[in-house]
């Protein structure tokens, strides 16, 4: 197709014949861009707050907790507390499918203080190196507790953000300085980044201060009782099963009727992510669908109105084919003024959405802090520019096609 | 020969079928200056577009510069169009939404020819058709015969080796249709060009070299006129 300037003219020149209906027509295909990119970055805006919440935890990991027995079972009364100990943690390492399993120990609400600052409602953890793998730290400065700490019992200290940010108000790197925790010293030897995570077991890292769960178990006298047990399932198998094989495991262990539901509980992290992420992928098709539909209701407007024009031009067509112009001058005017019509109302679209997601990404930032990304992205934008092009050729097919069905002669006979 | 025509039928099919052209046959030589005279309804139109391509006919051949036109696909129906062909229509058959001088220049659009080629041809056929000062202006603040002659000019800008009139005269009044006529027979005269006029007025018809009568779908008689005395109203007069 020849496009120069005199195409252009030709075209600006019918589609300004009709104002009013260019730009109704135009209308349709702007409000069609128009919604699809604004729901588009609506839904890319809840995933965003929704997957932060997510964002460290390990997603092929199961937990199994201890509880009561409501049955009797080997000899025992139902009402049973059933407590794990830490030595379970190898013994699940047993079963094929578990990577790792871990826990951990907490002292909920103590007092951190460094020099004269205080920080009340620490969340005092002691933990393996293992936690780290299903409750991913990112570091700050330093390191988070390893094997050498657990194995010698060094008091030793990775601080959380928040804990790091009230202790140590100058900033700076810690690492080295001691922090006392109900009077006894610890060596702070890293500090956790800021998470924006709201995803976790036994709390968050902002709060925390972690210590090697050896050396809580020696000074809290807290023995080798657990809570539960963290397990990291090998990528290569399915975690429900994994967990299954976990609970029936400690079930045997720790004489449990087998049918016994409250005892000892799985809970299957993966499958929690996968129900979220569905959720996102039927709310992105569902989003996808109405601005599509939307976009291609204009569109089929765009065609109709060509259409309109097409047959209400039957005796210039005529005219023009009288005077030389063949069927495909006829067919790409035709379809270089639907693509013109759909283009530039489609860019008027994506402009203006554009604007209105800027404009809403403002009210949701705080302290200079994006809390939601709204924004479509280049190539969403380019992509809708494409498949705008790509409307615009089709909505032209159908009135092209009747243009060229229109014969020399209609011209002469209007009358 | 310019056109050749032999034993040409032409059948309308419409809620019934209408047997428009009962074969035609038909010579017109180079350069001539003819005009097809007949009542309404027999198929004076329908001869007229055969002839210019914007229709087919069903049996018989049509010679035109000794070529034989039958079955062309659109692309070379349009390139004879542009080409060879010029049309001139009783009701102007302007495009509304341009000026004069676009519309005269549209047919070297579709020759691909540059705007100011364009520009510059489309002035020089305004001038000579006296129309310089409404090259600007559009087709619905001109009179009939302006715009007629906007049309001419139209028509001879891709000089072509014939014209073919649809009663060219037929919207206008007296004085301008002979101005018309003496146009076309200046045009005729000057640039070789092969015209054929359908008319039903004798006034009209006399003003060119040959007279063919159409009746019922074959041709009638065909009279020679070079003295132009076939109007019983005498020459250079054209009764409404
Ligand atoms: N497209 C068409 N479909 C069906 N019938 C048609 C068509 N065009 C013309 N006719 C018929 O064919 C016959 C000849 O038409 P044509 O236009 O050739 O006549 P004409 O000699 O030009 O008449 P006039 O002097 O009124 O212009 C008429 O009866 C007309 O009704
Ligand atoms: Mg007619």
């Amino acid at each position: 197709m020849k496009f120069d300037i005199d195409a252009f003219r030709e075209i600006s020149q019918t589609l300004r014949r009709n104002k009013s209906r260019t730009f109704l027509t135009g209308f349709g295909v702007f409000w069609g861009m128009f919604m699809l990119l604004v729901l588009l970055g609506g839904s890319k805006a809840v995933k965003s707050m929704v997957s932060k919440d997510m964002g460290n935890f390990a997603t092929n990991c199961v937990i199994v907790m201890n509880g009561i027995t409501t049955k009797p079972y080997g000899g025992f009364k139902s009402g049973r507390q059933i407590m794990f100990r830490t030595a379970d943690m190898d013994e699940l390492r047993k079963i094929q499918g578990v990577e790792l399993a871990t826990t951990s120990m907490s002292q909920w609400g103590v007092q951190a203080v460094y020099g004269t600052n205080k920080y009340n409602g620490v969340n005092f953890q002691g933990v393996t190196s293992d936690y780290s793998r299903i409750q991913f730290q990112h570091m700050k400065y330093g390191r988070f507790i390893n094997d050498m700490d657990n194995a010698e019992g060094r008091k030793v200290a990775t601080i959380g953000w928040r804990v790091y940010e009230t202790l140590f108000p100058g900033g700076g790197d810690p690492c080295g300085k001691f922090i006392s925790i109900n009077g006894i010293y610890y060596e702070i030897i890293g500090v956790v980044a800021q998470t924006s995570s709201n995803f976790n077991i036994n709390g968050g890292s902002d709060r925390g201060v972690f210590c090697p769960m050896s050396v809580m178990a020696r000074l809290y006298n807290r023995g080798d009782r657990i809570w539960g047990l963290m397990v990291l399932v090998k990528p290569e198998y399915r975690s429900s099963e994994v967990m299954n094989q976990c609970v029936n495991m400690m079930k045997q262990k720790y004489l449990v009727a087998p049918n016994d539901k409250r005892a000892i509980v799985g809970l299957n992290i993966e499958s929690m992510f996968t129900f979220v992420r569905n959720l996102f992928k039927g709310l992105d098709l569902l989003f996808l669908l109405v601005g599509i539909g939307t976009l291609l209701a204009g569109a089929i407007g765009v065609s109709n109105i060509m259409m309109v024009t097409v047959k209400e031009r039957t005796t210039e067509i005529g005219i023009r084919r009288a005077i030389g112009a063949t069927p495909k001058t006829i067919i790409s005017q035709v379809i270089a003024e639907s693509i013109t019509l759909t283009m530039v109302s489609g860019m008027f679209g994506i402009i203006f959405s554009v604007m209105i997601l800027g404009m809403v990404e403002l009210g949701f930032t705080k302290d200079g802090v994006m809390t939601a990304q709204f924004q479509v992205t280049f190539w969403q934008a380019l992509l809708a520019l494409l498949g705008l092009i790509t409307l615009g050729v089709l909505a032209g097919l159908a009135p092209a096609s009747r243009a060229m069905q229109i014969k020399p002669v209609d011209a002469m006979r209007e009358e | 020969m310019m056109i050749e025509l032999k034993d040409v039928n032409k059948t309308y099919f419409g809620a019934q079928p209408l047997h428009v052209l009962k074969g035609i046959n038909l010579e017109i030589g180079k350069g001539e200056f003819v005009s097809i005279m007949g009542a309404s309804g027999s198929g004076k139109s329908t001869l007229l577009n055969i002839l210019g391509i914007l229709d087919n006919y069903d049996t018989g051949e049509y010679w035109l510069d000794g070529r034989l036109i039958k079955g062309l696909s659109e692309r070379e129906a349009a390139r004879y169009r542009n080409h060879t062909i010029g049309f001139i229509f009783q009701s102007f058959n302007l495009i509304n939404f341009k000026t004069a001088v676009e519309n005269v220049e549209l047919p070297l659009f579709y020759r691909g020819i540059g705007r100011r080629e364009r520009h510059h041809q489309a002035m020089e056929y305004l001038d000579k058709m006296g129309l310089t000062d409404w090259a600007e202006h559009f087709p619905n603040e001109m009179s009939g015969g302006q715009k007629q002659r906007v049309a001419i000019a139209r028509a001879l800008i891709t000089h072509p080796r014939i014209i073919l009139a649809d009663e060219p005269t037929g919207a206008l009044d007296s004085k301008t249709s002979l101005e018309v006529m003496e146009l076309l027979k200046r045009v005729n005269k000057e640039e070789d060009v092969t015209m054929i006029v359908v008319t039903h007025e004798s006034g009209v018809a006399n003003e060119t070299n040959k007279i063919i009568h159409i009746k019922d779908g074959i041709i009638g008689k065909v009279e020679d006129n070079v003295d132009h005395n076939a109007s019983p109203f005498g020459e250079n007069s054209i009764m409404k």
